[in-house]
């Protein structure tokens, strides 16, 4: 019985953690999905992810309660959004440098404002005992699903609909396939992709707060290590499907379990490798989607990052 | 990403015989590069007062501070140059393949592998003469580093993979496998707290510039950036970079060869971010291990930018940014501030520069009569 066990507890740690990692890779590469369809890239999520996930853990921790974090978090994460869309609407203003610059300008002000917060803890999110039916203690634990996580799904539908049949989605659509066309209806393209990077940014707050308040659920400088960046990436490869970036969040968070499940049953040879497995995975699917001969299927056709 | 471009010299060239008007339209060109980056440069300081000032700490105790830390002194002017020395470098790793237009941020990790391979090499090579191991280590760092960085330009020119993700990836990837390697065969049974690899032996350091703490690296950085100037403004191949940079079509309608010279140019990108890291292990640590991670990478990016990927710019940049990561610790000893203090100032420095591209050809007194309007 051990041992059938031990062959079970690799894939039902990789299955837990899939679900427990994917989450905010869901959240930032919505929020991704949703400003790339405007027209624009942000780079700087990585950026908006640590502040979400310091402001949300600060305002928990004041307010004692995990969800005035997480409305916080969103909030902080609108606002860096709204300094990106401001920024790239002045011309000759490049999106893909205010990224960068927003990473590192975000990266400062969260360790500036959250060094007093290393220590402290603040009050978790809650999570829903999915694994009530099983006797099996691994299972258990692999199904204690976070709130966020069907928050997430839904959004991922909501948007998913959104871009195919309801009016804001269309427009949004509109100003990043053909900024004249937008024009020429008499819409503000800037003033779209500004609101558009604005609700981005939300998402990625977000999942900053499920980051400090969840899983791992405290704050610590190495909090974020690139999920922010590979949304990026990974909104290529869900070719900026709201849904299958849902899918391609949940592959990413089992590539990033994959590293402590082994660890969980002793295997040590290689450990830091498998800890570099999401960039690995991020960089395979970078090169298998990509062409250089032509334009990637559903590309918003204003997008920068695939001319 | 369109970047300098150069508008003075494509005016001259449609003027012949009006060699009075081209040197005012220069004049005029440099003015506005010059005058532009440091009115950006002041308008941060100014922000970045404003910020200290919000929290109560006095903004004029923190310049007067980040002076006395970064120039102040022959100590402090000796503290910044050492922190300069690989920021010159790894500037280069982001302003080479900018000249093609393309944004490399990948530096950090060709820096780590750059360092680890030096050290990789030279453990083994004990005993053998110093002269020859300090040769073997520089070509174990620039290959290392140049693989890397190289590899993401390859990815970009043969399989259209966006640099920029791809550099930093690789990044992540590169302190992975140093961490594997230095945790692993490569580790030093004496290191218990820090993980590092052997030392590569103090015959085998880099020596100080007579009469200082500074580190040849410097003098290596400098003519790292005199030689890409050279390299970029003076060579056909750099010709040929700049065209391809300015507009990718007519470089191949040209029959250039852009894929090689994309790949080329972020191999010698990445060469030079591995140099400095060949030379952090050789010249201050004496071993690779995680204080090779130290940001280098990621400020060369703002520096290049600031820079605006201009080699010969990048020596002053450089030694800017130095002297205010040198006074960094001053700074938060004197006002306790946090550590990240300086991260927020060069992250307002970032926006403000690139917010400034939209000021070329608006502000009046920088333009030429003729173009006044």
């Amino acid at each position: 019985m051990g041992a059938v066990i031990d062959i079970w507890s690799v894939p039902i740690a990789v299955l837990g953690g899939a679900i427990r990692v994917s989450t905010p890779f869901l959240f930032v590469s919505l929020g991704e999905c949703l400003t790339e369809k405007s027209g624009r890239i942000n780079l700087g999520l990585e950026g908006t992810l640590v502040v979400g996930a310091i402001t949300g853990y600060a305002i928990a921790y004041e307010f004692n309660s995990a969800w005035i974090g997480v409305l916080a978090a969103g909030f902080a994460g609108c606002l860096f959004g709204a300094l990106h869309g401001y920024l790239c609407s002045f011309q000759r203003v490049n999106d893909i440098a205010i990224g960068i610059a927003l990473m590192l300008l975000g990266t400062g002000l969260a360790f500036f404002f959250g060094k007093p917060y290393i220590q402290p803890t603040a009050p978790r999110l809650p999570a829903i005992p999915l694994g009530f039916w099983s006797d099996i203690p691994h299972l258990k634990a692999a199904l204690q699903i976070n709130v966020l996580f069907p928050i997430g799904i839904a959004a991922a539908v909501l948007l998913w609909w959104a871009f195919r049949a309801a009016r804001v989605g269309l427009i949004v659509r509109m100003a990043g396939d053909s900024a004249d066309a937008a024009r020429a209806m008499g819409y503000d393209v800037d003033r779209i992709r500004l609101l558009a990077t604005v609700a981005g940014g939300f998402l990625a707050g977000i999942a900053g707060a499920y980051l400090s308040l969840y899983y791992p659920g405290s704050w610590n400088e190495g909090l974020s290590s690139g999920q922010g960046l590979m949304a990026v990436a990974l909104v290529i490869f869900a070719r900026w499907n709201p849904l299958a970036c849902f899918a391609a969040a949940l592959l990413f968070g089992g590539a990033g379990a994959l590293g402590p499940a082994l660890q969980s049953v002793g295997v040590s040879t290689g450990y830091y490798l498998f800890y570099a497995a999401p960039y690995v995975l991020t960089l395979c699917i970078m090169v298998l989607t990509s062409s250089r001969s032509h334009v990637l299927a559903g590309a918003p056709s204003e997008l920068s990052i695939t001319k | 990403m369109a970047t300098v471009a150069e508008r003075p010299a494509l005016l001259s060239a449609v003027t012949p015989a009006a060699s009075r008007t081209e040197g005012v339209l220069r004049a005029y060109g440099a003015a506005e590069v010059l005058v532009i980056p440091l009115l950006a440069i002041l308008v941060a300081a100014l922000l970045f007062a404003a910020f200290i000032g919000a929290l109560g700490k006095s903004p004029v105790q923190l310049y007067q501070l980040v002076y006395t830390g970064a120039f102040g002194t022959w100590f402090s002017w000796q503290n910044t140059l050492l922190r300069a020395a690989p920021l010159l470098l790894t500037a280069l790793c982001v302003a080479l393949p900018a000249q093609l237009g393309m944004v490399v941020i990948g530096g950090e990790g060709a820096l780590v592998l750059g360092g680890l391979s030096a050290a990789a090499v030279a453990i083994p090579m004990q005993g053998f003469p110093p002269a020859l191991v300090i040769a073997v280590m520089v070509l174990a760092g620039m290959a290392a580093g140049a693989a890397w960085i190289g590899g993401a330009g390859a990815l970009r020119a043969y399989r259209g993979v966006n640099e920029t993700i791809s550099s930093l990836l690789l990044s992540y990837i590169a302190i992975a496998v140093m961490n594997h390697f230095v945790e692993g065969v490569l580790r030093d049974p004496a290191s218990l707290n820090k993980p590092s690899t052997a030392h590569i032996g103090v015959v085998n350091m880099i020596g100080v510039l007579p009469g200082t703490r500074v580190h040849w690296g410097l003098l290596i950085g400098i003519a790292a950036c005199l030689i890409a100037w050279f390299l970029v403004k003076r060579t056909t191949f750099g010709f040929a970079g700049r065209i391809t940079g300015g507009n990718i079509r007519a470089a191949r309608l040209q029959g250039l060869p852009v894929e090689r010279l994309i790949v080329i140019f972020c191999a010698l990108g990445g060469a030079m971010a591995g140099f400095a890291g060949m030379i952090e292990v050789a010249a201050v640590h004496g071993r690779a291990n995680a204080s090779l991670i130290a940001g280098y990478g990621y400020t060369g990016i703002l520096v290049a930018f600031l820079a605006r990927q201009h080699p010969l710019a990048v020596i002053p940049v450089s030694v800017l940014l130095g002297g205010i990561a040198a006074a960094g610790g001053l700074v938060q000893r004197r006002m306790g501030l946090p550590d990240a203090t300086m991260l927020v100032f060069q992250g307002i420095l970032f926006v403000l520069i690139l917010l400034s591209e939209t000021a070329y050809g608006r502000i009046s007194f920088l333009q030429p009569p003729a173009e006044r309007t």
